[in-house]
Parts: structure tokens; C-alpha cells; sequence
């Protein structure tokens, strides 16, 4: 096994990653992870604007993988791991997450993604209200209101990819980007 | 009835409620992975004010983040104060925002469009 940290250090650097993580997500690692970030913003001295938008909206993506890994329950493989990272690209910061899904689920939240990807400003913020008003409240409470909330706080298109591992597997990348 | 004070945290907001003088105030962060039980007790105990409210009830929302898990369970507690609304007591809620924070002050209008109290959009000044 040969590992050439400098070259992961290079790439990172190369991709202005702030932040990166591969691995299982616990709550206790989300609120380390969410004042390392608000420090770095805060030493940015980004606009609190900024600073607002990109907290909430990393929020929301980082708990979607910790919801997620409860429904993931066969992590014999490896299937629970998780990776994220936060990017500053310009003025422009990147939220990129990734995780592994079931293929049976696949469909169906690449329908949601789209369905969202095709709203404007004003069909989202009705979708949003909507739904928190008539969605059903999954058990942990999220209703499916994280996604319409990210891409209306982001004001940008989700950038996904489905990549099949196997006949259940597939790798799920989500890019959010979120512009000054 | 008694008091219901609840410390903040970082990812859980100071909720205080004084049934006596028919205020409630909750202050700060509210991103908890899971809020119901978080909010459980605040839900609870609105009910049980529901049967006998003051004359007034003074709401005032301070909120620096909110996550969507708790914006369904806010949403369940400004439908209780709804109720009481329309039971009797008159309530108000002011719901305040930083300046510069649009996406908090609209969360305040989407509340305010689902919910029927009259809402008072207060500026935070910096």
C-alpha cells in the first residue's frame, strides 16, 4: 500500500478545501465539525450574511447524512461511511457531501432532486410551505423539507451523481453551491 | 401552572414560559438532529395553558438558526398558540431577525402565512 499524503494535501489545497471528513457521522462529530467551520468563517471575517447561509445550509446537508445513516442499518460493507467536505472557491463556497444508498431508493430521491432542480424562487417557497404544513413528519422530524430548504437558501441548481456500486449500491454525490 | 425554563445550548435554544404573565420567549440556535422531543415538553405544557390562558400572551421568537427538523415542531407550537388565539387570549408574536438575515425574515413570512395570529417583524439592529 503505498499512500502519498502530499499528493491528497496538494489536491485539497489545489481544490481550496477548508474542511474534509470520511467517515461515520455522530451527533457529537457534527457539532465539532459546525464551530470549526463557524471559526474559520469567523476568522474569514465573511459578511454574517454569508456566514448565516453557508452555517444553515450546512446544517441541513450534514444532518441528511446523519438521518441517513439510520436507515442504513447492513453496514458490513462499509455502506454507513459518509464523506463531506467545504470548499472556497472565490467568493463562492461548495458544499460537496457523499454516501452510499440503496439502488431501491435511488429513483425516487433522483425524482425529488429534479422536481426541485425545476422550481424557481417562488415555486420553492411554496413547495417549502407546503410541506411543512402538510408533509408528513418522518420520525426524526425532517419531512423532507432539508432539500427544498437548501436549494432555497443556495438560490443555486443541486449538482448530483448516482454512481452504481453493485446490484443494491449506489454512491451518491450532491454539490451544493452557494454564490455571494 | 409552573414555569417552564429551559437552557440553551449550542444546538438547542433558551425556551422560557411564564403561564402566570402569558409570556414565552425562545432565544438562539435551534438545529438539534431531533427536535419533537426537544420541543415535547414546550407542546405539552401549551396545551395545558390552552384550558385556562391570560387575557394576553406575549410571544417573542429570537432565533439565530433554525434547522428544518425544528421548523415543523415551531410550526406545532404556533399552532397551539393559534388555538389559544382563537380561544380567547389575545396573542401576539414577534418574530425577530438580524438585519441583513432575508432567509430569517422569511421564515417569519412563511409562518406568518400559514399561521392566523398577527405577526410583528421586529429588526435586530447589529
Amino acid at each position: 500500500m503505498e499512500i502519498n499524503i502530499f499528493d491528497f494535501y496538494n489536491k485539497m489545497e489545489h481544490e481550496n478545501i477548508m474542511l474534509s471528513f470520511k467517515g461515520n457521522v455522530s451527533s457529537e462529530l457534527l457539532t465539532s465539525v459546525l464551530q470549526i467551520m463557524e471559526s474559520k468563517m469567523e476568522k474569514l471575517e465573511e459578511p454574517s450574511r454569508i456566514k448565516k447561509k453557508v452555517y444553515n445550509i450546512l446544517v441541513e446537508a450534514l444532518q441528511n447524512l446523519y438521518h441517513h445513516l439510520d436507515k442504513q442499518k447492513d453496514d458490513s460493507n462499509g455502506y454507513s461511511t459518509v464523506i463531506f467536505m467545504v470548499g472556497k472557491d472565490g467568493d463562492n463556497y461548495n458544499i460537496f457531501t457523499g454516501n452510499y444508498i440503496k439502488n431501491d431508493n435511488a429513483d425516487s430521491l433522483k425524482a425529488r432532486l429534479d422536481k426541485i432542480n425545476q422550481m424557481d424562487k417562488d415555486e420553492l417557497k411554496a413547495h417549502y410551505k407546503e410541506v411543512l404544513n402538510n408533509g408528513m413528519m418522518s420520525e426524526k422530524g425532517g419531512g423532507g423539507l432539508g432539500m427544498i430548504d437548501i436549494a432555497r437558501k443556495s438560490g443555486q441548481k443541486l449538482e448530483y451523481d448516482f454512481q452504481k456500486i453493485d446490484d443494491k449500491h449506489s454512491f451518491y454525490s450532491l454539490n451544493i453551491k452557494i454564490a455571494q | 401552572m409552573e414555569n417552564l425554563t429551559i437552557e440553551g445550548s449550542p444546538k438547542t435554544p433558551t425556551i422560557k414560559f411564564n403561564p402566570e404573565e402569558g409570556k414565552l420567549l425562545i432565544q438562539g440556535r435551534s438545529i438539534p438532529e431531533n427536535s419533537i422531543e426537544f420541543y415535547k415538553p414546550l407542546v405539552d405544557l401549551l396545551e395545558e395553558y390552552s384550558a385556562s390562558p391570560k387575557e394576553a400572551t406575549k410571544v417573542d421568537i429570537v432565533l439565530e438558526y433554525f434547522n428544518t427538523s425544528s421548523s415543523k415542531c415551531i410550526l406545532d407550537v404556533f399552532k397551539k398558540l393559534e388555538k389559544i388565539n382563537s380561544d380567547g387570549s389575545d396573542v401576539t408574536i414577534n418574530w425577530h431577525y438580524e438585519e441583513d438575515d432575508e432567509d430569517m425574515l422569511e421564515a417569519g413570512e412563511d409562518y406568518q402565512a400559514i399561521i392566523n395570529i398577527p405577526f410583528k417583524m421586529i429588526e435586530i439592529e447589529e
